[in-house]
């Protein structure tokens, strides 16, 4: 674990024990079951709004704390544990810092004040196809009178029913694939021409498939410059995977730990599994490689908080490695429980079906293990 | 010597910079490495005059106490030295068993007359220390050695046999685990040192599969072991020794140079393997397995700057220690297995002129490499004790 200050301190000591008394995986079994369409506690999200958890990377000007983004990792640590559902990342990480990074002022005072305070919650509409490709942007933004209108439709939206803000990645020039002519665009959920189909996917969280049907927006719905959008996109990308990497951390350790615990108590051949080597030393590599993934990522915030020019290649190193460690454990977690681990009623299957569903999110290992060989030019 | 605060770190700098200049001969720059890693060969003039300038300095080891020859300063001085010994490409010249297992452990056991003995030579870069740890029949149950001392009045006689004794054919003072007791087994261990040339010591070097020797069978017969060279209480070795093991092991994991050497491993896939029109590695399938390479080592880097500033923050060992050595040498086997893949034939010669000096040096490493996981505590060894002392999992009944 990082080397924390002492509001970072605080925050984290809160986040553990709201997490704890509020939103253990019990709520989030009941917010599975209960199939609320949004894909998480509303009534929850609004306590962790209330506590200024959305606000965590805002300016203070815009209504936000500006603690950065090791301290939004360490919430994000904290409700990954238990598997909380809620926007946090979504909206006030990933949507926030698009605005953050790239808003005009006139954008930022509208939609951040309102993201720090947890009233809209914003999303990245960002893919189209069954992987994630930011640069295979094909629906298109046309010129219409002073502003642009928007036609395609984007896919695996995160939040996306929720969405009361999404930010689209649009093609103004050139084809699907090309970098250069995409620009973003800031449109309402409730725009006319908006419209969503919820998905629901194994990790029950909320998500949906959006369609753009002739969407007007003004020339001021443009966030960044036309055409150069890749760039701010790739930063705003950067944050939101640090962010899901801390989220998986916290989830994956939980895991092991449950699986440890469990190694501990269950009995069989007259002594607990615990004792056995072959479990152990499984259960050793795991701890390793949980303390490599963590060094990872605590490195890749804490790049993003100092600005510093290696952001892309840390990031993409923590969510390949993250990525692969929470593949194992969440694998390990239903092997080592045994038949109980099959079981709905147990919450092993919780944390693997979040496990595939977040390492697939913002590019999944192959993609960052391609991305990291590409900064390192090979 | 002049007394250094903490606030005149930038005289001390300069005053460094200045030393060194003097001192360090200049045909010796951009050495260092290369002498750490080749066997043994004789010391130039230069190098031993470099050694001793260091060693009268007592800055080989900067931290160790003034008293007995060390530097006797703090870890931000020693950095500076470190820095300014990197800055004209000079190395240190002091360092073996004696530095990074030996001294340590014997300052924290040691009496008073043992550590004005043995300290001084070992700063000054004087005399090599051997470890008679692992036998035979106790490698990785090293508590199960059966090398005996017996009692004999103002004296001790020791019998048995060493095994992987680490430069016992250069050394002349070995550190050694004996049984005093035959009756336990943790609890009837002492730690004594002797000098190699006791009558009754013989050492045979143990060709290896990378072709070289740097460990030794060390047969103990008759030898005499003076009382007062017993480090710690009699019976009481298990505990001085684990102390000495833990020393070796951070100093095994490679987390202080956390290099591997020698050029980038990228660099080297594209000039053996060859690269497509868009600069990318042309073997799809090597080039993953090397960036999953890559991924690991940075990895495992970052874990170690996290780990020294967490015990630096919290003023005590991070939990993260543990996983050290399992993973840095996992990942510099892994390394190695890809560089003499990557250079196909050319990556198996074992001497002759057809072959480049890295392409020969990367097969010796690869051999030699493997010896990683298996001393200083196996692989297997080092993953239970994370079971047990860190994760709390219990011996089997």
């Amino acid at each position: 674990m990082a080397v924390l200050n002492e509001e970072q301190t605080m925050l984290r000591d809160a986040a553990k024990s709201w997490v704890q008394e509020k939103s253990p995986v019990t709520a989030f079994r009941k917010m599975r079951d209960s199939g609320v369409e949004l894909g998480y506690d509303a009534n929850a999200w609004n306590e962790m709004a209330e506590m200024g958890w959305a606000g965590v990377i805002i300016p203070e000007e815009y209504g936000g704390s500006d603690f950065g983004y090791l301290s939004m990792g360490l919430i994000l640590e904290e409700t990954g544990r238990t598997l909380t559902a809620s926007p946090l990342l979504a909206s006030g990480l990933a949507a926030a810092s698009a605005l953050v990074l790239g808003g005009s002022d006139a954008q930022k005072s509208e939609w951040l004040p309102k993201i720090a305070g947890g009233e809209v919650v914003g999303a990245l509409a960002i893919d189209e196809g069954a992987h994630h490709a930011p640069e295979k942007v094909a629906l298109k933004a046309e010129k219409s009178g002073s502003g642009y209108k928007l036609s395609g439709s984007k896919s695996f939206v995160l939040e996306g029913m929720a969405a009361g803000l999404l930010i689209v990645s649009a093609r103004t020039s050139g084809k699907p694939g090309d970098t250069d002519g995409i620009t973003l665009f800031l449109v309402a959920g409730d725009a006319k021409g908006v419209s969503r189909k919820r998905l629901h996917l194994a990790d029950s969280r909320g998500a949906a498939n959006i369609t753009f049907d002739g969407v007007e927006v003004g020339a001021d719905a443009v966030l960044g410059e036309v055409d150069k959008g890749y760039a701010l996109l790739e930063k705003t990308l950067d944050r939101a995977r640090a962010g899901l990497c801390a989220e998986m951390l916290g989830s994956a350790v939980q895991a092991f730990e449950v699986t440890l615990d469990y190694l501990k108590v269950r009995v069989q051949f007259g002594q607990v599994i615990g004792s056995f080597q072959a479990l152990q030393h499984r259960a050793a590599k795991m701890f390793t490689d949980l303390e490599l993934a963590r060094s990872a990522v605590e490195a890749a915030l804490q790049a993003i908080d100092a600005d510093t020019p290696d952001v892309p290649e840390l990031v993409s190193l923590a969510k390949a490695k993250m990525g692969d460690v929470f593949h194992l454990v969440s694998n390990e977690m239903v092997q080592m429980h045994g038949g109980i681990g099959m079981t709905d009623a147990h919450d092993a299957g919780f944390y693997m079906k979040r496990a595939r569903a977040a390492e697939a999110a913002f590019g999944n290992q192959a993609y960052h293990r391609d991305r990291y060989a590409r900064i390192q030019g090979y | 010597m002049a007394d250094f605060g903490g606030s005149d770190l930038d005289a001390f700098r300069t005053e460094a910079r200045d030393w060194i200049e003097a001192n360090f001969p200049k045909s010796l720059k951009g050495k260092g490495s290369m002498m750490m890693r080749e066997e043994r060969s004789e010391p130039t003039p230069d190098m031993d005059a470099w050694r001793k300038a260091m060693g009268e300095k007592g800055w080989g080891v900067p931290t160790w106490p003034a008293q007995y020859g060390g530097g006797g300063l703090t870890p931000a001085h020693a950095r500076i030295i470190q820095q300014e010994l990197g800055r004209v490409g000079a190395y240190n010249p002091i360092g073996g068993m004696g530095v990074m297992m030996f001294g340590p452990t014997l300052l924290e056991y040691g009496t008073e007359a043992q550590k004005k003995q043995h300290i001084p030579p070992i700063v000054k870069g004087e005399l090599q220390w051997c470890q008679g740890f692992s036998e035979p029949g106790a490698g990785s149950d090293l508590a199960s050695l059966q090398t005996r001392a017996e009692d004999k009045g103002d004296h001790y006689i020791v019998n048995g046999q060493k095994i992987w004794t680490s430069g016992a054919q250069w050394a002349q003072w070995c550190f050694c685990l004996v049984r005093t007791d035959t009756t336990k087994k943790h609890e009837g261990i002492s730690f004594v040192l002797f000098p190699m040339d006791t009558p009754g010591v013989e050492v045979r070097p143990i060709p290896l599969i990378a072709g070289n020797s740097p460990f030794c069978e060390t047969f103990l017969t008759d030898v005499r072991v003076e009382k007062d060279q017993v480090v710690g209480p009699v019976n009481g070795g298990w505990t001085v020794a684990k102390r000495l093991l833990q020393h070796e092991r951070s100093g095994l994991s490679g987390a202080g140079g956390g290099g591997g050497g020698g050029r980038s491993l990228v660099k080297l896939a594209k000039d053996y393997v060859g690269a497509d029109e868009s600069g990318r590695l042309s073997d799809s399938d090597l080039r993953t397995r090397v960036i999953m390479n890559e991924i690991d080592g940075r990895a495992f880097q970052l874990t170690a700057m996290r780990a020294m500033a967490e015990s630096k923050a919290n003023s005590g060992p991070s939990a993260a220690t543990s996983i050290m050595k399992n993973a840095g040498t996992r990942w510099m086997q892994d390394r190695a297995e890809l560089t003499i893949e990557l250079m196909g034939h050319q990556g198996l010669g074992w001497e002759g002129d057809d072959f480049t000096a890295e392409e020969l040096g990367a097969v010796r490493s690869w051999l030699g490499g493997k010896a990683t996981t298996i001393y200083g505590g196996s692989q297997e060894v080092q993953n239970n004790i994370i079971s047990k002392r860190i994760l709390g999992l219990p011996d089997p009944k």
